[in-house]
């Protein structure tokens, strides 16, 4: 079994969010960097198939060579093999990251190299524009279940659950297929430091896609505006608990 | 003319295709055009009566075998095909999982741009949308281009409001052509929950926990407090990747929404990827050790106090009401 993870790499953003001064981007100066929750999800789903059913892994980003820390990041939890499109340091709109992941998936094929599933995130933790996964699923010519939180696989077929409604619906499809998967499919394992070592040596290949924008086109990024909150300090400790019994009860759940 | 396609499956409408509605109103009459709506499946058929109310003037409803059940791609095929018969400019959809789903797979077959989860729209030659970003806790100013415009509403953004000139819209049946493959994908079984209790989504009141609760056990307190306040016991993204807490419990932008009337956080920071999810709450109340913790900016009540005495206390005090 062959499957593709698409990841990107975002900043880990904390309480408050600092544009720079362009107003292009977000000041990472002081922020470290992940991948989205539902994509280490994505990863650690196809690590777990991979051990049960053989074959191999392969992440994918497009990206700036940065990004090689997310890919290394994902071999050192057990990904196989790694795939860098060069993006060239923009941040390109999800048609051409479709059409650059396009390009890259059919390169593969024309070498021999095929794919049972292709993994992305439900939406990208940072553009959240819930459509490159979908898009490539199309171009590919494939069936796509989007938002997945449960996923097993039988003789060439996947059955694929995600919630809707207050339960579950349930989907069939033959394989190869493309998944959009949801964070709490799996509780993804942390990398152990042989598997940081090995990720260290492993080769990743790195790629130039053709650049196709399509759009929508960032013009610029705006923070939210906050009410400035005034929090009511209530007391220290359990002195408080008269106030808290208070508030309760003006909401009528402490009657 | 702006086509409006209203998020539904069985007859059950989701709320937030009246709030896309309202924006959708707006821009048809900033833009001089017809606003119309599109209901898929004959389920939809019964829901046609309340859109003009919302100004739509005319209510597609498109048929064919198999399009009552959850097959997007079907879904999809039949916009595009009314797309192309109706000579929308407009397609906009409502910014949910479902909405986001299907604009996107009509996006990918008319292959054109798609913006998702916007909040304001600005009509022109090409369209200047503000969309969320990080879950809504940043908003960006896109561009979108393309012959038609494709779009999804942001929920809970603003509120429905009825036209004021709302009349009855005109039901038009369209039957659609779908092939086999646009059939791959539909839902094969729905299968109900087997969850207990008050959900996090609807509970008036919800206690969540964060890595301040110390350990899995530091949730039992949460889960007696909750059942004492009719509550319901949500977490943060530390509590659930350190194995105490179900993901189904997690609160904030990749877990669940929530608008209780009163959010109880205890031993929470407040990341924005958090507070994104809880913002719809009418008030917070914090109880953490620090008081320089981030969320005591975003609360409105506060402790600062340890949850292992302060929640013990308040349970005591509770049962002794
Ligand atoms: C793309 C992305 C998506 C994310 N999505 C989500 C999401 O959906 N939901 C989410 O929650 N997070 C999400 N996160 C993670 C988020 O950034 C934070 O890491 C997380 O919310 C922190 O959880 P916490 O507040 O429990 O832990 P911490 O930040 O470690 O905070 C613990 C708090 O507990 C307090 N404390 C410690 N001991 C006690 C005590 N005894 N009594 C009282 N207080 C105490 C501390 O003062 C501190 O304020 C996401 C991150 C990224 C990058
Ligand atoms: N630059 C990128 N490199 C690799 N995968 C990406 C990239 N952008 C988006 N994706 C994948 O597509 C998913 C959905 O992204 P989006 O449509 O932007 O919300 C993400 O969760 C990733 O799996």
């Amino acid at each position: 079994m062959e499957i593709v993870v698409c990841i990107k790499r975002v900043a880990s953003t904390g309480s408050r969010i600092v544009l720079t001064e362009d107003a292009q981007s977000i000041e990472t100066r002081n922020l470290g960097f992940t991948i989205g929750p539902h994509e280490e999800c994505a990863v650690e789903e196809a690590v777990r198939l991979i051990e049960k059913h053989g074959g191999s892994s392969t992440v994918l980003t497009l990206g700036t060579e940065d990004s090689i820390e997310q890919l290394r990041g994902s071999m050192a939890v057990g990904a196989d093999q790694a795939i860098l499109l060069e993006s060239g340091g923009s941040e390109w709109d999800p048609m051409a990251s479709a059409s650059a992941i396009v390009e890259a998936v059919q390169s593969r094929q024309a070498a021999g190299s095929s794919f049972d599933m292709l993994f992305f995130g439900n939406e990208a933790a940072d553009s959240g524009d819930y459509q490159v996964g979908i898009r490539v699923a199309h171009a590919l010519g494939v069936p796509c279940v989007t938002g997945i939180k449960s996923l097993e696989v039988e003789d060439g077929v996947a059955l694929a659950k995600r919630e809707a409604d207050g339960g579950w619906e349930l989907f069939k499809v033959a394989l190869p297929a493309v998944f959009t998967i949801k964070e709490g499919i799996n509780l993804p394992r942390y990398p152990s430091l042989p598997g940081r070592i090995r990720a260290k040596k492993k080769p990743i290949e790195q790629l130039q896609p053709a650049h196709n924008p399509g759009g929508p086109t960032k013009i610029k990024l705006m923070n939210i505006e906050e009410q400035a909150s005034n929090v009511e300090i209530l007391g220290k400790g359990t002195e408080a608990i008269a106030k808290v019994l208070e508030i309760l009860k003006g909401i009528g759940g402490a009657a | 003319m702006i086509l409006a396609i209203i998020d539904q499956v069985g007859g059950e409408m989701n709320s937030s295709s009246l709030e896309m509605l309202t924006v959708a109103r707006k821009l048809a009459s900033q833009m001089g055009v017809a606003l119309e709506a599109a209901l898929i499946g004959e389920s939809g058929r019964p829901l046609a009566a309340e859109l003009g109310a919302y100004g739509v003037s005319k209510a597609h409803l498109l048929l064919a075998e198999g399009l009552d059940n959850v097959a997007p791609d079907a879904w999809a095929s039949a916009l595009s095909q009314l797309t192309g018969a109706s000579g929308a400019s407009v397609l906009m959809g409502v910014g949910s999982e479902r909405g986001n789903e299907l604009m996107a797979r009509l996006a990918a077959k008319l292959n054109l741009p798609m913006a998702a989860n916007c909040t304001e729209i600005e009509a022109g030659d090409s369209f200047q949308v503000t969309r969320f970003r990080w879950g809504g806790s940043l908003l960006e100013q896109a561009d979108l281009s393309g012959e038609i415009k494709l779009l999804t509403v942001a929920p809970h953004v603003i509120e429905a409001e009825a036209a004021a000139d709302g009349s009855d819209a005109a039901v038009a049946e369209m039957g659609v052509e779908i092939g086999a493959d646009d059939f791959r994908v539909q839902v094969a079984e729905h299968i109900s929950s087997d969850r207990e209790g008050v959900s996090l989504g609807s509970a008036r009141i919800v206690v969540g926990g964060g890595r301040g609760l110390g350990s899995a056990d530091g949730f039992a307190m949460l889960d007696e407090l909750a059942g004492l306040l009719g509550a319901a016991v949500g977490s943060s993204r530390a509590a659930t990747n350190l194995g105490w807490r179900a993901h189904a419990d997690q609160i904030g932008q990749t877990g669940t929404r929530i608008a209780p009337d009163l959010y109880i956080a205890c031993g929470i920071s407040g990341a924005i990827q958090h507070m994104v999810g809880c913002k719809g709450s009418k008030a917070i109340l914090a109880i953490n050790t620090d008081p320089d913790a981030s969320i005591m900016g975003k609360s409105d009540y506060a402790v600062i106090g340890d949850v292992h005495e302060v929640i013990p206390a308040l349970i005591e005090a509770l049962k002794n009401q």
